[in-house]
């Protein structure tokens, strides 16, 4: 019997191809709306944690200035020198490395090329707390660091514009005023993190930059990189109260100088763009509810100009299970491929989209199956409902029905 | 279906029955007790003006409807005590029914309207085809045998589903002025299937007509006005 009811059921569905379609389309949309919108959320969610990886791990930034907010000045605190890094380093345990740096965007010069970048001054630590890897040559060494010798180390996108595809290692460039050797070339850290590009950069020794470009012995940032297993709020309170000490801040003045602690900017934005994914959810969960209550519309619609069929079927001997049974196979073949199309065209426009938006396309099976639940759920509520009323009507009540 | 006690009572017997169709003011009775019995193998002609219950009494007899007071019993079974199932089982089993409006499935070719009562009897696609074949070459419609409802005439609608009433070989064959559409030519021929299925296969027949030429073909002529039986009599041999 049940072979005969769902061979019975295509045969309705193909004998319906407009409705059948219609039906389809109400799911199909509804389901591609919902796993796309929750697929782009999570990639773009997973795109910021992992652009705020590549800045470094456990990193406090500390910034001379209150920290920026509204009715607050950055301006006139005065800036740090080496040897509170020296300090910081000396005087705080838990710390795995501290980079002092000053920077300044410059024309630099090789031949016919030139090109403007951000030309920063530090120390050896700068690499290890950033991250950075090399590709070619060296970086600059302890006696190269404490002469203030111009060398460089550069990154990928500053090696395209100046030398295009050749290696820029033992050449020289022009940097303001002076000549610099280039003794290194940086590993790209990938385009446009967070609206910037991290490989547009030029990397010299602290003292180099200090002497021959910004001309003071000002250090404008501290990169602290915090061991594993020492928890970055501990670091940063001791760096806190250190620098109030060396600063001559009494109890009752602000700090005039700032610590960011990349775990807290990772944590709001990673935030922020989990309420953007519930946000997308909903607007698409509502989609599905719209397309849920088109299918509930179709459904009805399809049930009363079918009872005239219901009751031919009921007078000729179908029993009323029989009659719902062919209506529930239907509704379930149905909401089937409608979530099945779903799950299809969402797989192929979530690809699509990250590509588009440069974030990782993650599959989630969650929201996949949840999708197609609840689509199936409404195709059989709506499709098995109304067909029970009618397959309970009195044949001859169905058969005079207009 | 157990047979009981069927063997003594008669095939169909009507008891007492009535029909009220709304409540109240509004009601209004289709039938006003109406007694009778058919035996097995007879062929009975029902006959009077229109909105005289005929209809009614039909839908009863098929077990499509229930009598509002009185009996009906079939094979000695009380038809309105059985559950909804049950009487769909009848239907199914035991009873052909031909509709005064067609009642055909729309966009569903002539060859699978046909074929439908044997689908819920579980029959296998092949011999539900080759018994709706036969049963549409038996009316005269072999040749349209793939159209669809809307593709035939008024007459062929009838013939099809004249052809899905005895494609399952019922045991009663229940038809409402099946000829109601078609020209005499065509009118003879299916009152003389009719009563070749009665005489041959022994499938007792209930018609509804209002032509007395088709009347002609049954055995027994009963007579309604107004919700009653009139009259019944066997139908009177031309001298
Ligand atoms: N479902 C219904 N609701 C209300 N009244 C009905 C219903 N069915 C039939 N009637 C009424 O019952 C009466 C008998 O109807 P029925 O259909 O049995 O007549 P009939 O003898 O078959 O007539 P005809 O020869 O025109 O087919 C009519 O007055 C009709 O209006
Ligand atoms: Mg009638």
């Amino acid at each position: 019997m049940f072979w005969n009811t769902l061979a019975l059921a295509i045969k309705e569905i193909r004998r319906n191809l407009m409705r059948s379609f219609l039906t389809v389309l109400g799911i199909l949309i509804g389901v591609a709306a919902v796993i796309t919108m929750v697929t782009l959320g999570n990639g773009a969610t997973a795109a910021v944690s992992e652009r705020i990886a590549s800045l470094g791990s456990n990193l406090l930034m500390v910034r001379p200035g209150q920290r920026l907010g509204p009715g607050r000045d950055s301006a006139g605190a005065p800036p740090f020198k080496l040897a509170d890094a020296q300090a910081i380093e000396n005087q705080i345990g838990g710390i795995k490395a501290i980079a002092p740096t000053v920077s300044r965007t410059i024309t630099v010069v090789h031949l016919a090329n030139n090109w403007s970048t951000s030309v920063v001054g530090t120390t050896r630590d700068y690499f290890t707390v950033g991250n950075w890897r090399l590709a070619a040559g060296r970086v600059f060494n302890e006696a190269e660091q404490r002469s203030g010798k111009a060398v460089c180390v550069v990154g990928q996108t500053v090696r395209a514009n100046l030398f295009g595809s050749e290696n820029p290692v033992g050449s020289t460039i022009r940097v303001g005023r002076f000549t610099c050797e280039v003794i290194g070339l940086l590993v790209s850290k990938g385009q446009a993190s967070m609206g910037m590009d991290q490989d547009d950069t030029i990397v010299m020794p602290l003292r180099t930059v200090q002497r021959r470009i910004t001309g003071n012995q000002d250090v404008r940032m501290l990169l602290v990189s915090v061991s594993d297993g020492t928890p970055t709020s501990v670091v940063r309170r001791n760096i806190e109260s250190l620098l109030r000490e060396r600063r001559h801040i009494t109890a009752s003045e602000d700090d005039n100088f700032n610590v960011l602690d990349t775990r807290e900017i990772a944590d709001t934005l990673s935030g922020t763009t989990q309420v953007l994914t519930l946000l997308l959810g909903a607007v698409a969960a509502v989609s599905l509810l719209v397309g849920g209550v088109g299918i509930m519309n179709i459904m009805l619609v399809s049930v009363t100009e079918r009872t005239r069929e219901i009751g031919i079927r009921l007078a000729i001997g179908a029993l009323e299970r029989e009659v719902m049974l062919q209506f529930l196979i239907e509704a379930v073949v149905l909401s089937t491929l409608g979530g099945l199309a779903g799950v299809l065209l969402a797989t192929v426009g979530s690809i699509v989209l990250t590509r588009v938006m440069e974030v990782p396309y993650l599959f989630n099976a969650t929201i996949n199956i949840l999708a197609c639940a609840f689509s199936a759920a409404i195709g059989v509520i709506f499709g098995y409902f109304p067909a029970r009323r009618a397959a309970r009507l009195d044949p001859i009540v169905a058969l005079r029905h207009e | 279906m157990g047979d009981g006690n069927s063997a003594d009572a008669p095939l169909i017997e009507l008891i007492g029955v009535t029909k009220t169709y709304g409540e109240g003011a509004a009601a209004l009775q289709a039938l006003r007790g109406v007694d009778l019995r058919v035996e097995q193998g007879e062929f009975v002609a029902i006959m009077g003006p229109s909105g005289s219950g005929k209809s009614t009494v039909m839908n009863i007899i098929g077990c499509l409807d229930i009598p509002t007071t009185g009996s009906y019993r079939f094979r000695g079974m009380a038809v309105e005590r059985l559950s909804r199932n049950q009487r769909a089982l009848l239907r199914r089993n035991y009873l052909g029914f031909v509709f005064q409006g067609y009642n055909l499935l729309a966009r569903t070719s002539a060859l699978e309207n046909v074929a439908l009562p044997l689908l819920y009897r579980g029959e296998s696609v092949s011999r539900r085809h080759a018994a709706a074949r036969e049963a549409l070459a038996a009316v005269g419609l072999s040749d349209r045998e793939s159209h669809m409802p809307s593709e035939l005439s008024g007459g062929q609608q009838q013939r099809a589903a004249i052809a899905r009433a005895i494609v399952t070989h019922p045991a009663v064959l229940l038809a409402d002025e099946p000829t109601g559409n078609l020209d005499t030519h065509r009118s003879r021929e299916i009152m003389e299937l009719i009563a070749t299925l009665n005489r041959d296969r022994g499938i007792t027949v209930l018609l509804v007509t209002h032509e007395p030429d088709m009347a002609e073909y049954a055995r027994r002529i009963v007579r309604f006005v107004d919700g009653m039986v009139e009259s019944d009599r066997p139908r009177m041999e031309p001298a």
